[in-house]
């Protein structure tokens, strides 16, 4: 992990995706994308009903151009879309009910499988870390779990019932097959395998009595190595969560996940998306139209580690910003989407 | 979708005469010196858009009902926000999310697109205050429910510039 020299750091726009004509709702980056030789990749979508695909004019531009948009894969929103860990697969989940599994042939995307079963809206879709798992939730309050199977296949294993109102977001753990889930009843659900009965159950629920969120959650994303997991919230707090990483990848998945801090009074209305960098800078989006950056601060306390605004763009849209998304790769770039039908790129660099 | 009168027999207001400010309609033209005669001016305008929605089981205004009143809306113009708080006409109503869906939808145009909207209902006034509050600012419910054609339909007819 790179140190991360605090002093002079900007966030720069290095440009503006225009072409959604709606709010834009979700961002992905291709994995694999924006390395030496290939250029970075990154999908979109919203209340236009559309997928689009944005790829890089070339490695060392920063440069995006609209490669493709999706008309005819849904009849309604697009709330969210993730790639398959090899980025072979997209996944996009919509208010249609369905979810659809998109494969890239040459330059086109074709839609090559749609998962139906919810009874409502799906919110949110997420791989797992070998791409042999995927997971769905929706208004119908339940979370599903497919198998990818060959030949495109995708078999329903566990419909796991929990949560007592919509789920906003699925996301599995970033090392083992452990999922998690966030909703407007201000929990989030831990979801395990049961080794005996071969089926998936709820490992422990993180709600207001265990120092969590006090309304809708509505995101979480994991640090690189996958012990600590950050949330945001309608009650326009950050809070940081940390498990005993070793007991879990030795495969004790009921390892009980524990509140760290609470980052609070730098949005002041609900915070829709946060990402925590591959080296470490937490970025949220909010519907203060701002953008945050934190680190986790140098004078550790008793009480476990603290966290530190690195900085805060104001007005980085025009409207609400409802997904921010670090590129996988080390070139410090951000995505955000926004209800303004725009998506930004964001370059983080010293101002030196 | 068949509704029942939950409040048969309201309590109905006088309408109130009120000095027409159609050209207080172009907000692009605010002079953000003068503050305090825009909030007013954007209130009063407000208060004209709105009150002309039917409340979705009675023929009279919102005003009329006193769901809403001059009061009800609060202009903030350094965050450039918006807060309305409505009365039901009774402690169970059960329309209370419609009315604040058909408040929004009518006035998602009004303003400019950066100002930031928030629907409650007033203090006190409804059995399910901070469940009914939470429904009526979550914005992807709101999207979802404009998208489903029944409620679409159900929030374009109590909408009385449109029947």
């Amino acid at each position: 992990m790179t140190l991360i020299e605090e002093e002079g750091l900007q966030l720069t726009q290095v440009q503006t995706l225009e072409g959604h004509t709606d709010r834009v709702w979700g961002l992905a980056w291709k994995p694999a994308t924006g390395t030496a030789g290939t250029p970075a990749m990154l999908v979109s979508c919203g209340g236009d009903k559309t997928v689009r695909i944005w790829k890089q004019r070339s490695t060392s531009s920063t440069s995006f151009d609209c490669l493709e948009v999706l008309e005819e894969i849904h009849t309604r929103t697009v709330r969210s879309c993730a790639w398959s860990p090899s980025g072979e697969k997209l996944a996009t989940a919509s208010f249609d009910a369905t979810t659809a599994i998109l494969e890239q042939n040459g330059n086109e995307f074709e839609c090559v499988s749609t998962l139906e079963g919810h009874e409502n809206e799906v919110k949110s879709v997420s791989w797992n870390a070998s791409g042999s798992l995927l997971a769905t939730c929706s208004r119908d309050k339940c979370v599903w779990i497919w198998e990818v199977l060959p030949g495109n296949e995708f078999d329903c294993v566990s419909v796991l019932q929990g949560h007592t109102q919509d789920v906003k977001m699925v996301q599995w753990h970033p090392t083992v097959d452990v999922l998690f889930s966030c909703s407007y009843d201000n929990t989030i659900k831990v979801w395990a395998e049961d080794g005996d009965s071969d089926d998936w159950r709820c490992v422990q629920t993180l709600g207001e009595s265990n120092s969590g969120h006090s309304s809708t959650v509505w995101a979480m994303s994991f640090n690189a190595t996958g012990d600590k997991m950050v949330t945001c919230s309608d009650d326009v707090t950050i809070k940081v969560w940390g498990v005993d990483i070793a007991r879990l990848q030795s495969g004790d998945t009921s390892a009980s996940w524990g509140h760290l801090c609470t980052l609070s009074g730098y949005h002041d209305r609900t915070i829709f998306s946060v990402h925590w960098s591959r080296e470490g800078i937490i970025a949220t989006g909010a519907a203060d139209d701002a953008i945050c950056l934190f680190i986790e601060s140098e004078d550790h306390s008793v009480d476990g580690p603290k966290y530190k605004l690195l900085l805060k763009k104001e007005k980085a849209h025009d409207m609400d910003i409802n997904s921010v998304r670090w590129s996988p790769t080390e070139n410090r770039l951000l995505a955000s989407a926004s209800d303004d039908g725009t998506i930004k790129i964001w370059k983080l660099a010293s101002m030196h | 979708m068949t509704l029942g009168l939950i409040n048969a027999n309201p309590i109905v207001r006088e309408k109130k005469e009120r000095i027409n400010r159609a050209e207080a309609a172009d907000h692009d033209a605010i002079d953000p010196l003068d503050i305090y005669d825009i909030l007013n001016l954007i209130s009063i305008d407000l208060v004209h858009i709105v009150r002309d929605i039917r409340d979705p089981e009675h023929p009279y205004s919102l005003e009329q009902l006193s769901v809403l009143s001059e009061d009800s809306i609060t202009v903030d113009h350094n965050l450039a926000r918006i807060l309305i708080t409505f009365t039901p006409t009774i402690q169970h109503c059960s329309m209370a999310t419609v009315i604040g869906l058909c408040l929004r939808i009518k006035l998602k145009d009004c303003f400019p697109p950066h100002f930031k909207l928030d629907i409650k209902v007033a203090p006190g006034s409804h059995a399910d205050e901070e469940a009914v509050n939470k429904q009526l600012n979550d914005k992807e419910r709101i999207v979802a429910a404009m998208e489903n054609p029944n409620l679409r339909q159900l929030v374009e007819e109590f909408d009385g510039s449109r029947s």
